[in-house]
């Protein structure tokens, strides 16, 4: 394989996958189609993750003219955040889809097909090195998820898709006009290169105003307290794949954004602000945290929860110590993981009993033990319990913001107790008690559902117990960016 | 079988205990680190998967595995028949597992994960007859309050890795012991850790959920919620001493909320009738003793109790749980009495296990205990008499649990008799074996007042040979006094107890009405939990929903949706200026031509 084709690769198999699928009628050749790329997507993957070295920069990269004025370039590539990205892309998606196993979706082949559309537009996300190309993939990944839910979605969903789009949208153009301005003011020949962007001359002042029109478009997709009143009701309103999407990946990339085109492009913005965005990361952390505790229908508490775990990954991202963005980096691969797990657990349940009440629902694992020990594996996970993986982030960002500012730690702290009292109420709701005339029902999952959850569990255990195998992968690289900033901070 | 395979698995774990154990006796070694790879590694944290194998934590694996051993053992008779009996042993296993290790950790970070852990294992036992939502929200409460003290553990240990730049203990140790006194940063990270110890170890204000947690089958409360887990706090402050002694601020804070447990607590377990919520607060106190001796100083002395505490509390559980078996499930004393025909083997280990924990010679709780008031009157005589008192009400509550319960009129009907029975052999001989060991262990440690060897001090002393020895200044003569008062008082205490429920045959009542004010306050257990609903439970559920019906809908929400509505309102006004006239449309072409002119001229 010719190295520097890998990545283009990597876009354009589910691309190709995703538009072919658009014309297959028959559920069942849809989803072998759809698993067979998604696969073909994660051995490419790991053929890049063997011949990467992860201190070697950016490897596997590939540039071409695309337009010559104003200069932009199709320049894509890994580097190991990148990689790490791409990686945690190409474990969700094929376990997303297999989620739809045997659930008999309208129009299979739209709905598939848009789900790699949108994964080919992720990967370029991750993967390029070209704030205009990163724009057009970040747009490109907004489409496919507006007709998702718009489609397959629940009740409400035309105000709230409309209120996601436009939303989402008028914060990635506040950001696309940053870029522009950050293009014309880089020093010599203008460039749109990522090279570039990190060696302009703006002064502190400007950087100043500057940084928050970039981080208009990061803190809306993350999204970061208080731009987050979009994401409660789309993750609710989504059909259950879509909520596994949105929370696992797309707000990632408002992470990842942040990571490779703020903090290092601007930092004298950055050490500016950074308190101002630490603060709102923290509200947002306890803020959901709270909420969750007394809200009744499963995704809604999944998706507060989600909005607390952001909020610690942002933090930890703008305390710019080395140790909290390699936790970040780390807490953005793990919650993926996990919050993929609590929302197929909440459409599992919904598809047995038709609800998601928590308070309708009760005594489940009398008849579904095994459900009930995914589930209590997956919760421990969001928990933070040492030896599962999202404990390694939690602990690695409460150290950096630690080191930071000790207040910071202690407040980000009271997540570890806010998040067991939302979290395991929730599962004494569900799981727990007496069955009802709802539960009674419910019977053992599937080979199809026991294979996701054991994959889930499994990673969750695994890269709690071994965090380097992911840890390694990003260290060098989020090293950089850390030396990219530290001069002003 | 399930059972058959857990305890051959916690057997498993017994031998190489005894051979380490073994080895530090011959004098092998002292203490050794084992390293293995890196767990962690991210910036300049490091930290690898590493255990630390010495008398002190020799000792903890011995009680872990051996006390476990014989709990697992006891647990195939008692939990015989329930459908989900696989579980409940799989759970026992993996509190061994964490709580070993806990003990065996050797940095801060492996302690908090086997910490953490033996949170959750108590969690899921405490719940484990789930059907019943009262377990639930007993489970619930232990693994949140823990959580509580786990937040001062995490940013006690941060605190410490960020100014030593490393989690090992030694390494820790080694940088420590050349500060001052009274380091604040030592004082603070202290105080952190302390947080954490409270949670575990269910001292004020973090003892609420023990009690509660008596909601799980007898067996874990012999295990986790007596000998083992909750003992995790006082291992913290005696595996980091020498942080805590180089802190004099937080020594104070240990002893005063130590004696203030100890005494509360058996305040309370005096008007309990449940059997198991006397041992549950029996267990808060004698856990208050322990902390009382680490803020005398006296580690060794509290690790000591913790022991012989290991041995009697969970024979004094294990017996209450096959009074419980016999009975089907009755726990109300009240309900009880002259027991001891249908449970002689019971009664027999359950006597052994009063007298231990009462400090009645030559039991082992008289040695360990009499070690803490010995300490403690070394400190002040005052400090030596409330002790003494909170002693006092210890065997109070224990003479009236046994008598209530063993000796007196029955008050069951006859037809409930017919189904009594002792327990089979399974149950019975880790009974008598723990009853064994609560009647000799303290022989491992006799003071040298009594012509003893203090072996045991002797075994751990490596241990804490890194700060200031403490002897005793106590003369042979005050020290005789002093044990000879203490049985004077404890064997009228007995006496009094005995004239109360046996000569007078006295029942505790069963409606609040006839109680005076003082009597419905203690039976009310001060009102704590309460005062804490009122506090923090109440108040956290308003603002959960109060944050989301106002703060989320009204105010972020509805912020953002004035947007939408602005461009809407402005997109209806503006529709009215596209109304067809084209005098209109001249007039303002011409108004903004001649505007950008102007600005053109004037401004730039």
């Amino acid at each position: 394989m010719c190295s520097d084709m890998v990545t283009i690769l990597l876009i354009i198999l589910p691309l190709i996958a995703g538009l072919i699928l658009f014309f297959l009628k028959n559920e069942k050749r849809v989803m072998m189609l759809a698993l067979t790329a998604c696969l073909a997507e994660l051995i490419v993957l790991i053929y890049c993750l063997f011949h990467f070295s992860p201190s070697g920069g950016i490897q596997f990269a590939m540039q071409q003219y695309w337009i010559y004025s104003p200069d932009v370039r199709f320049s894509i590539g890994l580097d190991g955040i990148s990689i790490t990205m791409v990686l945690l892309t190409s474990l969700i998606v094929p376990l997303v889809i297999l989620t739809g196993f045997r659930r008999q979706v309208r129009n299979p082949g739209a709905f598939y097909g848009l789900i790699l559309l949108m994964q080919s537009a992720m990967v370029g996300v991750f993967t390029s090195f070209n704030a205009v190309l990163f724009y057009v993939f970040w747009e490109l990944a907004l489409i496919p998820m507006y007709f998702i839910i718009l489609l397959w979605g629940g009740e409400n969903r035309k105000s709230i898709t409309l209120k996601f789009f436009i939303y989402t949208l008028s914060g990635s153009l506040l950001m696309l006009t940053g870029f522009i301005y950050i293009y014309l003011s880089a020093a010599g020949s203008h460039s749109f290169e990522l090279s570039g962007f990190y060696h302009h001359s703006i002064d502190r002042g400007t950087q100043s105003w500057l940084f928050w029109l970039l981080l208009a478009g990061f803190a809306v997709k993350m999204p970061l307290f208080p731009f987050h009143t979009w994401q409660p009701d789309t993750y609710t309103v989504a059909p259950a794949q879509g909520s596994m999407l949105l929370a696992a990946l797309m707000s990632k990339m408002g992470i990842y954004g942040a990571m490779r085109w703020l903090i290092p492009v601007l930092p004298a913005g950055v050490a500016e602000w950074k308190n101002v965005v630490i603060i709102l990361a923290i509200t947002g952390i306890i803020y959901g945290s709270v909420i969750a505790f007394r809200q009744k229908d499963m995704k809604r508490i999944i998706a507060y929860s989600s909005l607390s775990h952001i909020g610690l990954m942002a933090a930890g991202l703008f305390s710019g110590y080395l140790v909290a963005l390699q936790g970040t980096l780390f807490m953005v691969f793990a919650h993926g993981i996990i919050v993929t797990g609590l929302f197929y657990i909440s459409d599992i349940i919904e598809k047995q009993t038709g609800t998601r009440m928590i308070d309708q629902l009760g005594g489940i694992r009398n008849h579904a033990p095994v459900l009930a020990g995914f589930f209590m594996i997956i919760m421990l996970g969001s928990i933070g319990l040492p030896l599962t993986n999202g404990f390694i982030g939690e602990f690695l960002i409460f150290t950096g913001l630690f080191q930071y500012k000790l207040i910071f730690a202690a407040l980000a702290g009271i997540t570890i107790i806010s998040g067991a009292v939302y979290l395991l109420n929730m599962y004494q709701k569900t799981m727990l008690g007496n069955e009802n005339k709802l539960t009674a029902s419910i019977i053992e999952i599937g080979t199809s559902e026991k294979i996701v959850l054991f994959i889930l569990s499994a990673i969750i255990i695994i890269t709690g117990l071994f965090p380097q195998l992911i840890l390694d992968i990003g260290s060098s690289a989020v090293h950089g960016i850390v030396e990219l900033t530290s001069g002003s901070l | 079988m399930a059972g058959i395979v857990a305890s051959i698995s916690v057997s498993g774990s017994l031998i190489p205990v005894l051979i380490l154990f073994i080895q530090i006796l011959r004098g092998n070694f002292v203490s050794q680190t084992v390293v293995f790879n890196n767990w962690l590694h991210a910036g300049s944290l490091k930290v690898p998967f590493e255990f630390l194998v010495d008398p002190l934590s020799v000792t903890m694996m011995l009680i872990i595995t051996g006390v476990g051993l014989l709990i697992h053992i006891y647990s195939i008779g008692y939990m015989r028949g329930d459908e989900r009996i696989g579980v409940f042993f799989a759970n026992m296993n993996l509190f061994i597992f964490s709580m070993l290790l806990l003990v065996m950790a050797g940095n801060y970070l492996l302690m908090f994960a086997g910490w953490e852990g033996v949170g959750l294992c108590s969690y899921l036992l405490i719940g484990f007859w789930s059907s019943n939502d009262d377990f639930n929200y007993a489970a619930r409460k232990a693994f949140i309050m823990n959580r509580i003290g786990d937040l001062g553990f995490l940013l006690g240990m941060i605190l410490l890795f960020v100014n030593f730049g490393s989690l090992g203990f030694a390494e820790i140790t080694s940088k420590a012991s050349v500060l001052t006194t009274g380091n604040s940063m030592l004082t603070l990270s202290t105080i952190l850790l302390l947080i954490g110890a409270l949670g575990k170890s269910a001292q004020i204000p973090l003892f609420t959920w023990l009690p509660d947690a008596m909601a799980g089958p007898t067996p874990v409360s012999a295990l986790i919620h007596a000998a083992t887990m909750v003992t995790a706090g006082i291992y913290l402050v005696a595996r980091a001493h020498l942080l805590f002694v180089l802190s004099p601020v937080t020594m104070n804070i240990i002893l005063l909320i130590g004696v203030t447990t100890a005494i509360f607590a058996a305040v309370v377990g005096i008007m309990k009738n449940d059997i198991k919520k006397v041992l549950a607060y029996s267990t808060v106190s004698q856990l208050g003793y322990m902390f009382t001796a680490l803020g005398l100083g006296a580690f060794t002395s509290s690790i000591f109790h913790l022991g012989m505490h290991a041995f009697f509390k969970a024979l004094l559980f294990l017996a209450a749980g096959s009074v419980i078996h016999g009975m089907q499930g009755e726990q109300d004393i009240r309900k009880m009495g002259g027991l001891k025909k249908y449970f002689p083997l019971t009664l027999f280990t359950f006597i052994a296990g009063t007298l231990a924990i009462s400090g009645i010679p030559p039991f082992s709780g008289f040695f360990s205990k009499d070690e803490i008031l010995k300490r403690a009157f070394e400190n002040s005589p005052v400090l030596w008499i409330v002790t003494m008192a909170g002693a006092l009400l210890t065997c109070f509550y224990m003479f009236r649990l046994l008598y209530l319960t063993f000796y007196g009129k029955s008050r069951y009907t006859s037809e409930q008799a017919g189904h009594f029975h002792e327990s089979p052999k399974v149950m019975t001989i880790p009974l008598i074996i723990l009853a064994i060991l609560s009647f000799g262990g303290g022989f491992i440690n006799i003071p040298s007042v009594f012509g003893g060897h203090t072996a045991f001090a002797g075994f751990l002393k490596p241990v804490f040979a890194d700060i200031p020895l403490n002897n005793g200044h106590l003369q042979n003569r005050t020290e005789l006094i002093l044990v000879a008062a203490s049985l004077v008082l404890l064997l009228s205490v007995i006496l009094f107890a005995y004239f109360i429920y046996i000569r007078k045959a006295m029942v505790p009542a069963t409606s609040e009405s006839s109680m005076n004010p003082v009597q419905k306050t203690i039976l009310h257990k001060f009102y704590i939990d309460e005062i804490y609903a009122f506090l923090f439970e109440k108040p956290y559920q308003w603002l959960s929903e109060n944050l989301f019906r106002t703060g989320e809908i009204k105010i972020i929400d509805n912020f953002v949706n004035s947007f939408g509505r602005l461009v809407n309102a402005t997109g209806n006004r503006l529709q009215k200026v596209q109304n067809g006239s084209i005098k209109l449309y001249l007039f303002v072409m011409a108004a903004g031509l001649i505007l950008i002119l102007i600005l053109n001229f004037f401004v730039f």
